[in-house]
């Protein structure tokens, strides 16, 4: 790669220093930056509502507090960690910062529209989380009606309010992501050309625009008949409780898909980078990608094996469940192999991206024991459910979010941050992921109900090994904060490209300038050129 | 602890669990290990030898299409076994369940009731009917393995056949409210001379006859008995028969057809018939439509019991 150090204007970061500055930008860098602030204090919010989690269910009784308290506490978590973190937390930070970057433009198409959607996402959390923290909601994130209709006499609707509200910030990223890829890219990145980090965000730019309207027109029917009386949902009132769980789910798992494909592809990004070689099969990594975004609109009905849906039904929907599983195995084993003859240095970032390998196998193999529908009567509903997707969310979603931060922070800041510390932070996190969760799965197939307050005594072995997980992992997701805070002020000035890296952004300064490139950058070879 | 297998279903779920669990590990530590040696052999600095990467279409496909087969065989493995988790056998009891926030109440054909509690004969299938009363919630049995949601407005039903005697845990696996942890109760499966006299010893009077006093307390008779001037349908051998509807479809009479035309008699109205029944929603409970609905599966010209027909 080229060691030229082109002379730059001012960095994006010098381009004014007041909060006018900042609130006002048009630059998807700052942009970029304002949402890591929002949902990095969203992720801290949810997290102490998980914590809260775990030390109450230390003991078998319901002690530490009320069962309303509780059930509130796991409905501030979900909601707070899957619209206001796990959703936007890649492609609205990172990509938002390197999508124009990696494909040689100066911002999105729309750079008004990617602001005023920062604004909807910061306007939409902060009103739920008003309603969280001053009423509170208790009917879990997924709202299952007649509960969340007639039942609850909690904040519903403020709550359907606030993710409506954040469903089109969503939506208007998206937007911006497929226009930008359409028409934006340098001469010569051609489609085959793209980084995978474009691809996932491209893939996961057309899920965001295809699901996130029937999640909004869900929460209006839920408006509807609380506020109404239409009966859409409440059998008592004429509706059908089981269409509420298919419009639901025929949003929640594409959103499921919305967080993991964008790990998906930080992951290629880290490995690729960290092996010092070019990604194994990048063809079947795309089509892999595509293929996940489309059979992903699919399988929604795997929710509801014993929901009461026909029989022949949950047989269909088992099968689709059992062939996206393939794309994604495709992708460990490609990653895999990836290190083969690579030139492998375990910086931060690599340790995060092998660590994402590990705990996304770990969850993708148990899908299948949920895809498999004589298994799922069993497990569906159990804490095995709760590790599954927290190993795909957080052991998957969340390490994967941190290594990009890892990887690109010298980019973002201009900065070098301790390795040391930051390595230790990796393992520690791995190991107090894996104490938290892991123990879940057990507690599943022993038949331990998920969101249960207090629970029967033979189960708590488990919980506290778990709950014991929970303050590790907690103290290692505190970590960061700290040394990379620390870099801002002190850490060694980065240069353009300090992982020895390809990709345009590493070919513009770190900060890159207000326009991101001198010159518009020309593409003659395919993405991750390293030499072997 | 291990969790016991306490009904005929389960030796065949945990076989399946176990292969599974098995292959899974394989492949886990298969790629672990792949990963490991990758990581040790060619970490920087080494002077392992690094040739160019190329692509390898036989090596995609191949591990493209070893875990697509892998996986059709799990499928087909667990649709055969789910199946027959979901297809109760012909001569099962069956006994009627209504959850409601936060308890579960069970009724016995013979008209026995309980709270949080179900007690069932070993060896003999039987068929949980179940609704509920507010909102959704799940039975689950984990030494069963079985667990089926019970919805409001519709019948749903589960069955399994005890293998072992003993009481065992049962959870409401949906979250309904806020006591929803508290929900729980115990299946207790006793040895069918026990089973017996403890049917004996609880005698209520029977659904079906208390669905008979319902039926004429509410004035049903007055217009479905045959003596009646109100062109209602005939009730006698309904239960099971193929119903046309004023809409042109038709309809089997079954358990939640029954229910519906109780409580939403406009939702389906029966051919050459006027839409004048009132409805019974929010006048009679849910346990009370299921003595409704046993005593109209009992009200037939025959006198053997039509369950034997289905």
């Amino acid at each position: 790669m080229s060691t030229v150090e082109p002379r730059l204007p001012r960095s994006y970061l010098e381009e004014g220093f007041g909060l006018r500055s900042w609130l006002l930008t048009h630059d998807h860098k700052r942009i970029g930056v304002l949402y890591g602030i929002g949902i990095t204090f969203f992720f801290f919010l949810g997290g102490l509502a998980a914590a809260l989690i775990r030390w109450e269910l230390v003991t078998p009784a319901g002690d530490l507090m009320s069962a309303e308290t509780y059930n509130k506490a796991f409905t501030f978590h979900g909601v707070v960690m899957v619209w206001f973190f796990l959703i936007p937390s890649i492609p609205a930070t990172l990509g938002n910062f390197l999508l124009p970057l990696m494909i040689g433009a100066r911002d999105v198409a729309f750079p008004r529209l990617n602001l005023f959607s920062w604004y909807l996402y910061m306007a939409g959390g902060l009103f739920t989380l008003a309603c969280l923290v001053l009423g509170g909601v208790d009917t879990g994130w997924t709202f299952y009606t007649p509960f969340s209709t007639m039942f609850s006499n909690t904040h519903v609707i403020l709550v359907a309010v606030g993710v409506f509200v954040v469903g089109f910030s969503s939506i208007f990223t998206g937007l911006n992501f497929i226009v930008t890829v359409h028409t934006m890219r340098a001469p010569g990145m051609t489609w085959m050309r793209l980084p995978l980090f474009v691809w996932s965000m491209y893939a996961v730019a057309l899920v965001m625009i295809l699901a996130t309207p029937v999640l909004a027109m869900t929460l209006a029917l839920i408006a509807l008949e609380r506020l109404f009386g239409v009966g859409i949902f409440d059998p008592a009132l004429g509706g059908d409780p089981l269409l509420f769980q298919h419009f639901f789910w025929f949003y929640s798992h594409p959103a499921v898909y919305i967080m993991i494909l964008p790990a998906m592809g930080v992951v290629s990004e880290l490995i690729t980078a960290g092996a010092r070689r070019r990604i194994f099969g990048y063809r079947f990594m795309v089509y892999a990608i595509i293929g996940i975004a489309v059979v992903g609109f699919l399988v929604w009905g795997h929710h509801m094996f014993v929901a009461g849906q026909s029989m022949y039904a949950s047989i269909v929907f088992s099968i689709l469940s059992f062939i996206i599983a393939v794309p994604s195995a495709i992708k460990v084993f490609n990653w895999t192999a990836t290190l083969y003859k690579g030139d492998i240095g375990f910086d931060a970032p690599m340790l995060y991206a092998l660590g994402f390998v590990g705990l996304f196998m770990l969850g993708g193999l148990t899908g299948l024991f949920l895809a498999a529908t004589a298994l799922d009567v069993s497990l569906t509903d159990t804490y095995f459910v709760v590790a599954h997707f927290h190993y795909i969310m957080v052991g998957g979603a969340v390490m994967a979010y941190l290594g990009g931060i890892h990887f690109w922070w010298p980019k973002i800041t201009g900065r070098l941050y301790s390795e040391a510390w930051a390595r230790f932070a990796a393992i520690l996190m791995f190991f107090g992921f894996n104490l938290t969760f892991f123990p879940q799965y057990i507690l599943g197939w022993e038949g331990m109900p998920r969101r249960y307050h207090e629970y029967l005594p033979q189960f708590q072995v488990w919980n506290v090994l778990s709950s014991a997980g929970a303050t590790i992992l907690g103290v290692a997701y505190l970590l960061p904060f700290g040394y990379l805070a620390w870099s801002l002020r002190h850490g060694a000035r980065a240069g353009p490209n300090p992982w020895d890296a390809t990709g345009l952004e590493w070919r513009t300064g770190s900060p890159p300038p207000l326009h991101n490139f001198d010159r518009p950058p020309e593409v003659d070879e395919g993405p991750y050129a390293y030499r072997r | 602890m291990m969790l016991p297998q306490a009904s005929t279903v389960a030796p065949n779920v945990d076989h399946l669990f176990d292969t599974l669990l098995a292959l899974c590990a394989l492949v886990v530590v298969g790629v672990f290990t792949v990963m490991i040696v990758f990581c040790v052999k060619y970490r920087r600095g080494t002077d392992a030898v690094r040739t160019p990467a190329r692509q390898h279409l036989g090596v995609e496909l191949t591990w493209t299409l070893v875990p697509f087969f892998l996986f059709m065989g799990i499928f087909g493995w667990s649709v055969h076994l789910w199946i027959r988790l979901r297809t109760p056998p012909k001569d099962a009891q069956p006994v009627y369940v209504v959850a409601k926030q936060w308890m579960w109440k069970v009724q016995h054909p013979g008209g026995q009731r309980e709270i949080d509690q179900l007690h069932v004969p070993v060896g003999q299938p039987v068929r949980l009917v179940m609704t509920s009363q507010d909102v959704i919630h799940s039975f689950y049995v984990p030494a069963f393995r079985v667990k089926q949601d019970v919805l409001p407005g519709r019948y749903t039903q589960l069955w399994f056949t005890a293998t072992q005697a003993g009481s065992y845990d049962l959870f409401c696996a949906e979250f309904c409210g806020t006591d929803h942890s508290r929900m729980r109760g115990r299946v207790v499966a006793m040895p069918p001379a026990d089973y017996a006299r403890w049917l004996h010893a609880h005698q209520g009077t029977g659904l079906a006859a208390q669905g008979a006093d319902l039926f004429r307390q509410l004035g049903c008779s007055g217009c479905h008995d045959p003596q009646s001037g109100v062109h209602a349908p005939d009730l006698y051998d309904l239960y099971g028969r193929t119903v046309p509807l004023a809409d042109g479809s038709q309809v089997r009479a079954d358990e939640r057809y029954l229910h519906d035309s109780i409580l939403l008699p406009k939702k389906q109205v029966a051919a050459g018939y006027a839409p004048i029944m009132p409805s019974f929603e929010g006048r009679i409970g849910e346990e009370d439509v299921l003595a409704l609905v046993a005593y109209l599966k009992t009200r037939t010209h025959a006198a053997e019991d039509p369950d034997e027909h289905r």
